[in-house]
């Protein structure tokens, strides 16, 4: 059974493979880059490696982080690639059983359903499960 | 245990069988050549011997019996029992390809693949002098070592050691000997991960440096400068581990040369010098490739045929030399042949035809935007791609790989006399020095390496220190033009600046043209370790990568390449002409207006159209020399005429004895050449409506106009140089 690291982005509940996390930290110093693809907020310094912050909201079409704006970082490595995704609140560990997976909905945005594997119906929540690789390595410039 | 054991064998039977065979190889060169030496030659057979025994222990059946079907033929020769023909080199270097491509299969498929070449083995054995005599007088040169042909379980220690007690051992030279004792291999990651580690210590020093400021207490002050020191002198000598001479990266191109030669019926030698200028490991291997293109090229498309060659007075044999060595921070490497040249014309032509650019555009061309012509993809002049260097590599692959690592390229050639590239390369990519500045709020570094000087404009003179033409901001240094780029705009950082601000000017320069790139301040140098971008990044042409400062945030490196491209300071002549014409059609329609610059002569006003001048010069009285046609100066290797703005206009020259020293001089492009119009003082650059125009008979001025309240003349350039020759030649 897969174990999922859970967090908000806006109103929405998401998850993703607890193997592809490798941690969660604070709000940290981003140095942005101008002429950066749009959802690129910036870079961060994790113990001395240069990290890429994606802004899930932006990514998912929502109302970006302002600045000074409460966030987390899912630290996320996929594939060569690690990226720091910013999203709303972190949640727990949860491992939903089999039957409580089903395929994504038609009425599901399209920025969102590109990017997950699978949909999991909680109790009054429904848990949209991440694909690691494509939000690491798919270029987030898909204005 | 024993399968690793096993692979890590294979390995390195791989890489040292490779090696050896590059070592084969030479001594077949050698041979060619018509001289080799002893040691060439016991060493070649070594080499067969070798791969036979080691092959053999680790199981390698398809590559001993190869290695062993030459191994007696090689033994003949050692022993002076068959010479060594043209024919016979020929048989071995297939031989060796063979044993070659059976090593690469092992290398990548863990297996060899492929048959034995029966026809191969059979002219091998076919050279042998008398197979039957041999075998037994050549028994006793064998080795002890026996090779069975059942597949064996590796011993604990490395049959290849087994070779260091043979006699074979005792020919080779002491010095040789003890080279080999004092050099270990060491895994290439392992060296990798070290060069991390210092790296990162590099950072974590900035820091600590730059704490321990804020506090005065001496021991603290002494244990940080002991650090200090140290961690740069590890920070050397790692990097000293990576390096390696180029001869690594030129050792395949003599083979390479004359392979193609037979393949072409060229005849070409190929020089090395400065094999032994060292390089980063992760420099060398990314211009491997670049320069075997080149190499191939020179043969190919530079070298002509003997007959061809007989026809301009050459030697038969054409030569290309490779050269390296260090400058000014960047290593030097010239690829140089006496080949037919690149011809500029075939060039225009070529580019015409595929619609690279446009007739007008290859009548304004200088030489050397046309020698770039080569660099357009998709570009060759061959008139059939030979599948020799036409690969689809192409010139523009070269070019964008060596900027890719920091580096440039340059052409030079004369038609007829040869064909000169010269690249320049940086020594290490891992750790640079870089200027730090801040603009738009963040802070960014600027690899010296670009960085020519920095500019401070003070209050009171940044009104008029900035110039514009075609709304390009321009600057005045030293009387020389540089554009210049404003690093918020092409950010698009936003913020305005206070005007009367003081102005900060970093002098950069990119592909040989400098520009300058205005900062909202200037911070100091540091050593930066590089760290490169991630993928979603790296497609950006205006960074070249982040570090990590001493406080910890990450700041971006500028690629000064790229953001002169996308500035348009890179853009030639002709674009910056179109546009002349562009506004100047859009104007007003009773009155011109004119880009120029206006100068004194004799006491009176003369304006000279910009499009006309490539350069402003302060020219040395001492540099002026007099020819026949009148008075000239060498500059950019040319010989410049000086045209005495004056005279040329039978002006009334009182102060001809009395020239200020240094000379003005405007220099104006005709053609591909350069001419100096020498004139008493330069007034100002205008942008501007012309009104008020009276025609005026003189030749070589166009009209006059009243400008800032003074009548200027408006100088034709073209007419004036023309007309100067003319005179020129009829005095002579």
């Amino acid at each position: 059974m897969m174990q999922l690291c859970t967090f908000r982005i806006g109103a929405d509940l998401y998850g993703i493979d607890v193997l592809s996390v490798q941690e969660v930290v604070r709000e940290q110093e981003v140095t942005r880059v101008p002429l950066a693809p749009a959802g690129i907020h910036g870079l961060m310094n994790l113990r001395g490696s240069i990290v890429s912050t994606i802004d899930m909201r932006q990514r998912m079409r929502l109302q970006p982080f302002a600045k000074g704006e409460p966030h987390s970082n899912v630290i996320v490595q996929a594939g060569n690639g690690i990226a720091g995704l910013m999203v709303d609140q972190i949640g727990e560990v949860l491992s939903p059983d089999e039957d409580r997976f089903e395929t994504p909905p038609a009425s599901l945005r399209r920025e969102v359903r590109e990017l997950i594997t699978g949909v999991a119906k909680l109790d009054g929540d429904l848990l949209l499960v991440l694909d690691p690789k494509r939000v690491v390595l798919e270029n987030v410039a898909d204005r | 245990m024993k399968q690793d054991l096993q692979t890590q064998l294979v390995r390195e039977l791989v890489i040292e069988s490779l090696e050896g065979l590059d070592s084969f190889d030479s001594f077949l060169l050698a041979v060619e050549k018509g001289g080799y030496s002893d040691e060439l030659l016991n060493n070649a057979f070594r080499v067969i011997h070798t791969i036979k025994g080691s092959s053999g222990c680790l199981g390698l059946a398809s590559i001993e019996h190869l290695a062993h079907a030459g191994e007696n033929l090689m033994a003949q020769v050692r022993d002076g029992k068959t010479s060594v023909s043209g024919e016979l080199t020929s048989v071995l270097f297939r031989y060796s390809d063979a044993l070659r491509a059976m090593l690469r299969e092992l290398e990548e498929f863990g297996e060899v693949r492929s048959h034995s070449d029966q026809g191969l083995i059979e002219s091998l054995q076919a050279a042998q002098v008398n197979a039957d005599a041999l075998e037994d007088s050549a028994f006793g040169f064998f080795e002890p070592v026996e090779v069975l042909p059942v597949p064996r379980v590796p011993q604990d220690e490395p049959p290849i050691r087994t070779e260091a007690v043979t006699p074979q051992a005792k020919e080779s030279s002491p010095a040789s000997k003890a080279a080999s004792e004092s050099v270990i291999r060491v895994d290439i990651g392992q060296i990798d991960k070290v060069m991390n580690l210092v790296g990162e210590l590099v950072l974590a020093r900035n820091q600590i440096v730059q704490f321990s400021n804020q506090y005065s207490d001496p021991a603290l002050g002494n244990a940080v400068q002991r650090v200090n020191l140290i961690t740069t002198e590890l920070q050397e000598n790692v990097m000293k581990t990576r390096m390696q001479p180029i001869e690594s990266v030129w050792s395949k191109f003599p083979r390479i040369v004359r392979d193609l030669c037979h393949e072409l019926g060229k005849d070409a030698l190929l020089q090395m010098e400065g094999q032994e200028v060292e390089l980063d490991r992760t420099i060398i291997e990314a211009i491997k490739d670049p320069l075997t293109h080149i190499v191939r090229n020179a043969v190919d498309h530079g070298i002509e045929s003997a007959e061809k060659r007989a026809l301009s007075g050459k030697p038969a044999q054409g030569t290309i030399r490779l050269r390296a060595y260090h400058e000014g921070g960047q290593v030097n490497i010239e690829i140089s042949d006496d080949g037919k040249g690149i011809d500029p014309d075939r060039l225009l032509r070529k580019a015409v035809q595929r619609g690279l650019i446009s007739p007008e555009q290859s009548q304004r061309m200088s030489e050397r935007e046309i020698k770039n012509l080569i660099f357009l993809p998709g570009f060759s002049t061959a008139d059939a791609v030979t599948n020799v260097s036409g690969r689809g590599v192409g010139m523009d692959v070269v070019k964008t790989n060596i900027e890719k690592i920091g580096g440039s390229v340059e052409i030079q050639s004369q038609r007829g006399l040869g064909t000169v590239f010269r690249l320049k390369i940086p020594l290490t990519l891992a750790i640079i020095p870089a200027l730090l500045v801040t603009s738009g709020g963040d802070r960014y570094a600027i690899p010296q390496a670009s960085l020519l000087e920095l500019v401070r404009i003070e209050g009171d003179q940044v009104a008029q220190a900035v110039e514009f033409i075609h709304s390009t901001p321009v600057f005045r240094l030293r009387g020389k033009l540089l554009p210049l780029v404003d690093l918020n705009q092409e950010l698009e950082l936003g913020g305005e600046r206070e005007p009367g601000a003081p102005i900060f000017l970093v002098v950069l320069q990119a592909e040989g043209k400098h520009f300058g790139l205005m900062v909202d301040a200037v911070n100091d140098t540091e050593e930066i370790v590089v760290k490169p971008l991630g993928r979603e990044l790296s497609g950006l042409p205006v960074y070249a990568g982040a570090t990590i400062m001493g406080d910890g945030h990450v700041a971006l490196i500028l690629d000064v390449l790229g953001i002169a491209r996308r500035a348009g300071i890179l853009t030639d002549n002709e674009h910056s002409d179109s546009r002349v014409t562009k506004e100047s059609t859009t104007a007003d329609e009773t009155a011109e207006t004119a880009s120029l610059l206006l100068v004194e002569v004799e006491r009176m006003r003369f304006a000279i159209p910009l499009s006309n001048i490539a350069r402003l010069e302060e020219i040395p009285a001492k540099h002026v020399e007099n020819t026949p046609e009148g008075r000239a100066v060498r500059y950019r290797g040319q010989i410049m005429p000086l045209i005495g703005v004056a005279s040329a206009l039978g002006l009334d020259t009182n102060l001809r004895d009395n020239r200020p020293d240094p000379f003005q001089v405007v220099v104006c492009r005709e053609g591909d050449r350069n001419f100096g119009l020498v004139i008493d003082t330069i007034e100002d650059i205008v942008h501007t409506e012309l009104h008020a125009r009276t025609e005026s008979g003189q030749p070589g001025i166009e009209a006059n106009y009243i400008l800032q309240d003074r009548v200027t003349s408006l100088m034709d350039v073209e007419q004036l140089i023309r007309q100067t020759r003319t005179t020129a030649r009829k005095a002579a």
